[in-house]
């Protein structure tokens, strides 16, 4: 586990990230409408937890903070910055400011985990190839995966391929993190260590963290704020406790892992079957 | 569906692909000859790396078929040579053909089926492991990072396989010519060079750099139009073959009828 985290957090003072906020965003996939304007705001330096079910549009709301889907309306400030609104150059070097860790990891299989982490180094800076090994290595400490620089990805177990991501999304040291579903597919163990990852590095950089998951105990683990989404609107916003304590039937239901009643009505389930009344829609 | 919606949606699709493949030719002309000037660099080490899985590996390859192709257009030529008593006209048949036609079109059959293949199989896979969404999150422009290195390579590597394929081709020829046909391998190379004239070498070689565009944009543009699971990417890789193909086929009528109209009469 990354050890030196808390002692580097005494010796230097880390700005904190900058606040996110989201107004009235709509996306399209062609003529359908998956978030039907979002709003909501992830204050300096917080944790904020996107969690909703699948195809309830957490994943595309993600996909269009870091600027992978183009919205259809709406505003999306990152600090005194609309990020929604900036041509494709200045989104570009913005976004070199942002570190994105993918659902599967997403590393370039081709390459070693180190060069893997150096990559946005190599491309983005002017540093000499031994200050490029020296953060690497750093980077990959901070995740604790010292000395799997030379491994390629195919030979890392889920756990530490999310990690070496999380290593190439920390390179060019970026104020903001983005997490699509960290702890999916991995066992308790692993993924209560990414959870105390993502901990750690927000209380020693103070980066403003958002994280797409379904998994509630590690959701309610690290977040500072939470916002509940389902079928392209939000549901409940508020803290851990504020949404812990909701009596709103749809933070109930998926709180309280409540499965989506059945048909009982013999008509609906004609209706259902001949398409007259898509399942969505009971 | 009545034949004549058929046939418009058909016209109207391929030319909507063909269409893509510009956008992205203009994509990569644009990263190599203006963004540099931005400040935009793209990386030199990649295109030869791409340069030598491309090219110089391709090299073995080339040489046997080639070599095969040639032996073949000398047997073939001296079926009907043979007739007229005219076997010390192989020569001249082996070098115009390989060089103006064969030589181009068989190298590119070649590279689609080992680069071609491989650029659409190496981008599809990277769409559906996210890797091209994580490029794009890390501020890289997958066109610059994937598909420039690949043009440059192919721009650069396709005249110079198909010289050497023009060359093993006339040898193979030379082969059967020694052979069979009274030639020694002196005098078959002197009538080789008395039967070429540079416009042959150029036509071929404007053709090969051409295909290499051709197979370049297809194998990626198909890597970037996979769908979601592995399965599409097989598809992709068959579907960038087949496209190559056809459309190397297509270029090479247009550029050969262009030459012939143009040729000096």
């Amino acid at each position: 586990m990354p050890g030196a985290l808390t002692s580097s957090a005494e010796v230097f003072d880390v700005p904190t990230g900058p606040a996110i906020v989201v107004k009235d965003l709509r996306v399209n996939y062609g003529d359908r409408e998956i978030l039907h304007g979002i709003s909501f705001e992830a204050p300096a330096g917080d944790t904020l937890v996107i969690l909703g079910g699948s195809g309830s549009g957490k994943s595309t709301l993600l996909r269009t903070l870091v600027g992978l889907e183009q919205p259809t309306h709406g505003e999306i400030w990152i600090g005194d910055r609309n990020f929604a609104a900036m041509n494709e150059t200045e989104r570009d070097e913005f976004r070199k400011k942002m570190g994105m860790s993918f659902q599967g990891g997403a590393l370039f299989g081709s390459m070693t985990v180190g060069e893997n982490v150096a990559l946005p180094l190599r491309e983005h800076t002017r540093l000499d190839d031994s200050t490029i090994q020296i953060i690497v290595r750093l980077k990959l400490d901070q995740v604790g995966l010292s000395g799997f620089e030379n491994y390629m990805p195919a030979q890392l177990s889920g756990g530490m391929k999310k990690r070496a991501a999380i290593a190439r999304a920390l390179a060019m040291d970026p104020e903001m993190l983005f997490f699509d579903e960290p702890s999916a597919g991995l066992d308790p163990i692993i993924a209560a260590g990414i959870d105390e990852l993502i901990l750690k590095l927000k209380k020693t950089f103070h980066m403003t963290i958002v994280v797409v998951t379904h998994e509630l105990a590690s959701a309610f683990l690290i977040a500072d704020r939470m916002i509940l989404i389902d079928k392209g609107n939000i549901v409940a916003a508020g803290t851990p406790d504020q949404l812990r304590s909701s009596s709103q039937p749809r933070v109930r239901q998926f709180l309280d892992r409540v499965p989506e009643p059945e048909i009982t009505d013999e008509i609906d389930y004609l209706q259902m079957l001949t398409g007259e009344t898509p399942p969505g829609k009971r | 569906m009545p034949l004549t919606t058929s046939i418009g949606e058909a016209t109207l699709d391929g030319l909507a692909y063909v269409g893509d493949l510009a956008r992205l030719t203009g994509g990569v002309a644009r990263a190599v000859f203006i963004d540099p000037f931005r400040g935009r660099k793209f990386s030199l080490s990649r295109a030869v790396h791409q340069a030598m899985a491309v090219g110089v590996e391709a090299l073995p390859i080339v040489s046997l078929i080639s070599f095969f192709v040639g032996t073949i257009l000398a047997l073939q030529g001296a079926y009907q040579l043979r007739k007229l008593g005219a076997m010390q006209l192989i020569a001249d048949a082996v070098a115009v053909v390989m060089t103006r036609e064969l030589g181009p079109l068989m190298t590119a059959i070649m590279v689609i089926g080992r680069s071609g293949s491989a650029f659409a199989a190496e981008i599809g896979t990277m769409k559906v492991n996210e890797e091209i969404d994580a490029l794009e999150t890390m501020a890289l422009e997958p066109v610059h990072f994937l598909v420039v290195p690949k043009f440059l390579a192919m721009i650069l590597m396709m005249p110079c396989l198909t010289t050497w394929a023009d060359f093993m081709g006339v040898l193979g020829g030379g082969f059967f010519g020694v052979t069979n046909a009274g030639f020694t391998w002196g005098s078959y190379l002197q009538a080789t060079l008395n039967a070429l004239v540079l416009r042959d070498i150029v036509t071929g070689l404007i053709k090969s750099v051409m295909f290499g565009v051709v197979i370049t944009a297809v194998g990626c543009q198909e890597g970037f139009q996979t769908g979601l699971g592995s399965e599409e990417v097989g598809r992709s890789t068959t579907s960038a073959v087949v496209k190559s193909i056809f459309l190397v086929i297509v270029v090479d009528l247009i550029f050969t009828a262009l030459f012939y109209f143009t040729a000096p009469r």
